[in-house]
């Protein structure tokens, strides 16, 4: 069973990013680029699908610039047995990216499709159920658990209140949600290993897809600063400043 | 054209979010020259919430698509229904609640109808230009949808108040078509929270805990707290990761948004991603031990102390 596990290069995690002043944007020279952590979640499924004999080709997907190179070599590390870079400078849309992905789809056709439920950059929460409708195909988002059995795959899902476990037949989209798993780290010998391992680039040419984007950003500002707070001292004084001041109890 | 919002219930009542969402779509109604708004409420046996969701303010006309495949409320078949909907009349807008019913549903019907959905809207500037959080909360971005094509959205509940209830019903009529299931998903259960539990998203009060809390049963001081306050209880993520609580808890970019008049952050440090769920919290309140703990920088009120001596301490004095 193949899976295939696209990921996408983002601002770190622990990055607070800036506003341009101009308000084109947020500020990213010079940050710390990594995985976006929910598709390193979905990396690390694959490789366990693999490991309890599922799953037998994993294949990492990045669509990016030429650094997103970086990004497939530490899936590789990790486990990934190949990786595709549809290298483009263009800013591609959720729409675009699930366009893109399908194509991809298409020719390596995998079992399932395992990827993060958002980027922690755009927090859009689109790409997999995006992939999912373009390919006609079922989803399960938001996973806390996966099982494959025969050509059924069970989902636990986190929703609003709770759990919610589905059947899906495959070929089926996941989209990964924080409980899932907790991904590993790389170790040295296993980013030697990963260099020797294939790395396919393809131009965005090659997929014949419209990627043109259908939305506009006007403006990127930073929230309201909150105005400052104050400490208190006391249980007693926090009490008294919420009564009279804030009047919110 | 109207303006369709798909309403998020369990068969049996309506979620408020729906109401939140009716208010956006009313923003957008008044910059459209009053465009109608109807509401697609899809489930089965579901007609109480239809009649609910019809005395929704504002609301000029209920849609229900009441089928058995349509009771679980899978993603495939309930983007095949809403596509029936957007068939049968012209809609302008689709929008949905920013919720795990929404987030999960909308993009699939917006990559059926080939447009780019605005995810998680806080505001509308006109028809088609919204603002969005991105980047965790930390930059605020407009966005305008290219006209001529179906703008698809999801709202954020904090961006809009709940619409109020109103007496007299806007007519409710069945669905002209319902749509077959196909992807023969199978719903296997749910494991759902009581339903006395008050929801972080709608609740006025909100008590968090964080990883200062550092075990499982310290939940419970919070708790106490909480039910003093008649307030939901909420979680950072740390808290959720070390297992104290389910993850349904989890406030910040990942969880649950919330906006409440009261937010109360026990124990929590406040990284990027908690404070981008909570920041737009009328008043904040911080409990740290740390006197450093970036959670104080955004609070109205900080108090640096034992979470666990504090807090018995402050329910007793409430």
């Amino acid at each position: 069973m193949k899976v295939l596990t696209p990921i996408k290069r983002v601002v770190d995690f622990t990055v607070k990013v800036r506003v341009k002043a101009d308000g084109s944007g947020v500020d990213l020279d010079n940050v710390k680029m990594s995985m976006n952590p929910f598709d390193e979640i979905a990396v690390e499924e694959a490789i366990r699908l693999k490991e309890r004999g599922v799953a037998t080709e994993i294949i990492a997907v990045s669509l990016g610039s030429a650094a997103c190179q970086e990004t497939l070599r530490t899936a590789l590390a990790m486990g990934a047995d190949r990786a595709i870079l549809v290298e483009t400078g263009d800013e591609l849309e959720p729409l675009a990216v699930a366009k893109l992905l399908k194509q991809i789809v298409l020719k390596e056709e995998p079992h399932l499709v395992i990827l993060g439920k958002q980027a922690i950059d755009d927090d859009s929460n689109q790409t997999g159920q995006m992939l999912a409708a373009l390919l006609d195909w079922p989803q399960g988002t938001f996973a806390s658990k996966l099982e494959v059995a025969g050509s059924k795959v069970t989902v636990t899902r986190e929703i609003d209140g709770g759990l919610e476990t589905l059947e899906l037949p495959m070929p089926a989209i996941i989209s990964t949600d924080l409980r899932l798993n907790e991904p590993r780290y790389t170790t040295l010998p296993n980013i030697i290993k990963a260099k020797k391992r294939p790395l396919d680039i393809l131009k965005l040419a090659d997929l014949q897809t419209d990627v043109t984007p259908r939305l506009k950003t006007l403006k990127v500002a930073a929230p309201q600063p909150r105005k400052p707070g104050i400490r208190v001292n006391s249980v007693e004084e926090l009490v008294t400043k919420l009564r009279d001041e804030a009047k919110v109890i | 054209m109207p303006i369709l919002v798909l309403a998020e219930h369990d068969n049996v009542a309506l979620k408020p979010a729906t109401q939140n969402t009716v208010t956006a779509a009313r923003r957008i109604s008044e910059k459209a020259d009053g465009a109608e708004i109807h509401v697609l409420v899809m489930g089965h046996e579901a007609r109480k919430v239809a009649e609910a969701t019809a005395r929704i303010e504002g609301v000029a006309k209920v849609f229900l698509a009441d089928a058995a495949q349509l009771g679980p409320q899978t993603a495939e078949v309930l983007a095949a229904q809403v596509l029936l909907q957007t068939g049968a009349e012209a809609y302008s807008h689709v929008l949905a609640p920013a919720t795990t019913f929404g987030k999960n549903l909308l993009p699939r019907v917006a990559a059926q109808l080939d447009v780019q959905q605005i995810s998680g809207i806080v505001d509308v500037i006109n028809a088609n230009t919204f603002v969005r959080p991105i980047y965790a909360g930390n930059a605020l971005a407009t966005i305008e949808a290219i006209a001529g094509t179906t703008i698809v959205l999801t709202a954020l509940a904090t961006g809009f108040d709940a619409a109020p209830m109103v007496e007299t019903g806007a007519p409710v009529e069945p669905a002209k078509e319902i749509a077959t299931d196909k992807a023969g998903v199978r719903l296997v259960g749910r494991q759902l929270a009581s339903s006395d539990k008050i929801e972080l998203t709608a609740a006025r009060v909100v008590v968090s805990g964080g990883r200062g809390l550092q075990k499982a049963e310290n939940f419970r001081l919070l708790e106490a707290l909480a039910a003093k306050l008649n307030a939901a209880v909420g979680a950072s993520r740390a808290a959720v990761d070390a297992g104290y609580v389910p993850n349904d808890y989890q406030v910040g970019q990942t969880g649950k948004i919330v906006a409440p008049e009261l937010y109360i952050a026990v124990g929590i440090s406040g990284a990027i991603q908690h404070l981008a769920g909570m920041r737009d919290s009328k008043v904040i309140v911080a409990i740290n031990k740390d006197p450093d703990a970036p959670i104080f920088q955004i609070a109205d009120y900080g108090l640096v102390g034992d979470a666990l001596e504090i807090l018995p301490q402050l329910t007793a004095r409430l």
